[in-house]
């Protein structure tokens, strides 16, 4: 399991933010991935959504990707993931569905 | 007994235009892929459907990603008070709706109060049906998160100030949704300058096919699924999508974009034919406004004193005319209509509204058939029935 990191949003400043509260899982997934090849390589992106299994799926997913998992932001019931896309990001990753890192 | 058959009742719901009809038809049979697989074919579809997406957003000036198809304007409606309500919950349990609202807001609010804790305010209208936009700031408090008001109620045909009660839902910071199920397509819709968060909407009343509905969310505010299962509609509503039904939907918009003026003129020369002469009957009474441009150009709703709406649509079904008495579920279970109710009429006086909504495929001669046999129909029925 990839590891956790927490930070503190205040501190953070995005170039992009993806609102996907009460989405269903694995748009939290496919809505970062889609943020992340519009992004420019440096860019941040934060994610916001109230699912869970993000916990698990949001580091999983920069590891696997090659992107960088700042940390989260869990002080309130809304989760505010930091991802910054890098010079490794994996363009060609596999694009069915049950390939994402998504853990369930 | 007439072999004509007129049909005034297109507020129950329109007939298909044929353009629909033969847009949707491929996707019924040949071209029945998932939107959501991932081969050529599949694609197509999914094409084709965000087209729909696109001209169903144009048709009330919204992004197509603000756009969420829905199983019709019951599942929207549904979908808008539940939705909005409980992603706000931790904001307040207060909600504001109408007595102007469709049963598929009024029932849904019946089940935030049951299951969820909600207190909900009902704002009564006036006698020409219309809501009051002070009345609705006065029930605001500090736990109110969403307002409801129907566009145009469909039993009494007001259009009701919803720019005006968007704004004070605004500056209370509380979010505003209207159902526009009834205006559409005959009323000019434009959720940016209306100023609302969320609108349903319907295909079967405006020429389109039943079974799809679609509600607007504007970009930004936050609203719990009603449905759950896969990501379809970006995982705001699941289920795989009526495919035929949304690109139908599509065409009914992008042609009733196109026509609505010349659609709304004819509407208006018949409706206003409707209430010139049958005004004139005896026990006759118009209900709803008698501001013209704030009524639904193809409406035209009466009482009849002393006789029961249904039996009007019946013996005026015996000459070939079709036409409603209020609400289908509440016409069948011999009520009388909520919304006559809280305009003030008596329960015996509101058992006699009768409703005729008129369409593109309407002439002046059905509006002169209507005219010479209502007379009759009333002036028999008085006569066989119990003072």
């Amino acid at each position: 399991m990839a590891k956790l990191k927490f930070v503190d949003r205040k501190k953070i400043k995005p170039n992009m933010t993806v609102n996907i509260v009460f989405r269903m899982c694995p748009m939290h997934l496919l809505k970062l991935d889609e943020a992340v090849k519009k992004a420019k390589i440096g860019d941040i992106i934060e994610v916001v959504t109230t699912y869970d299994g993000a916990l698990e799926d949001i580091p999983a997913w920069c590891e696997r990707t090659g992107n960088e998992f700042i940390g989260v932001d869990t002080s309130n019931d809304t989760y505010h993931f930091f991802v910054r896309k890098t010079n490794e990001w994996k363009k060609n990753l596999p694009r069915s569905r049950c390939d994402y890192a998504c853990s369930r | 007994m007439s072999g004509r058959r007129i049909y005034l009742d297109h507020a129950a719901t329109t007939p298909v235009l044929d353009e629909v009809f033969e847009e949707m038809l491929p996707y019924i049979k040949e071209k029945f892929q998932n939107p959501s697989a991932s081969y050529t074919s599949a694609y197509e579809v999914k094409e084709k459907m965000e087209e729909a997406r696109e001209k169903v957003a144009k048709f009330i000036n919204a992004q197509p990603s603000e756009i969420v198809f829905t199983s019709g304007g019951t599942e929207a409606n549904n979908f808008a008070l539940i939705g909005l309500a409980l992603a706000n919950a931790d904001k307040g349990r207060h909600i504001i709706i109408s007595r102007a609202e469709h049963h598929s807001i009024l029932n849904a609010a019946r089940y935030l109060q049951k299951w969820f804790n909600f207190n909900v305010t009902f704002i009564p209208v006036n006698k020409e049906g219309f809501v009051d936009p002070e009345e609705v700031e006065k029930a605001i408090t500090n736990e109110t998160t969403v307002i409801s008001v129907i566009h145009a109620n469909y039993e009494i045909g007001s259009i009701e100030p919803i720019k005006e009660i968007a704004e004070i839902a605004r500056d209370r910071g509380a979010r505003f949704h209207t159902d526009a199920v009834a205006t559409a397509g005959q009323v000019k819709i434009d959720v940016e300058k209306l100023g609302i968060d969320a609108l349903t909407l319907s295909a079967h009343t405006m020429y389109g096919p039943k079974g799809v509905g679609a509600l607007y969310i504007k970009e930004g505010v936050e609203i719990v699924p009603l449905i759950y299962g896969g990501i379809q509609e970006e995982g705001r509503r699941a289920g795989t999508e009526n495919v035929p039904g949304i690109i139908g939907f599509g065409k009914a918009c992008e042609i009733a974009g196109e026509k609505m003026d010349s659609w709304v003129k004819h509407y208006r020369k018949l409706r206003d034919k409707i209430i010139r002469n049958l005004e004139r009957i005896d026990g006759v009474e118009l209900t709803g406004t008698r501001d013209f441009s704030k009524r639904l150009p193809n409406h035209a709703s009466f009482i009849v004193k002393g006789i029961h709406g249904e039996a009007i649509v019946e013996m005026l079904d015996s000459y070939g005319i079709e036409t409603n008495t209020g609400s289908v579920c509440v016409s069948k279970a011999f009520l009388a209509s909520p919304i006559l109710l809280s305009m003030g009429y008596s329960y015996e006086l509101a058992q006699g509204s009768i409703i005729f909504t008129v369409g593109i495929d309407n002439t002046e001669e059905d509006i002169d058939y209507l005219l010479e046999v209502f007379p009759k129909t009333v002036e028999s029925l008085r006569a066989i029935l119990p003072k």
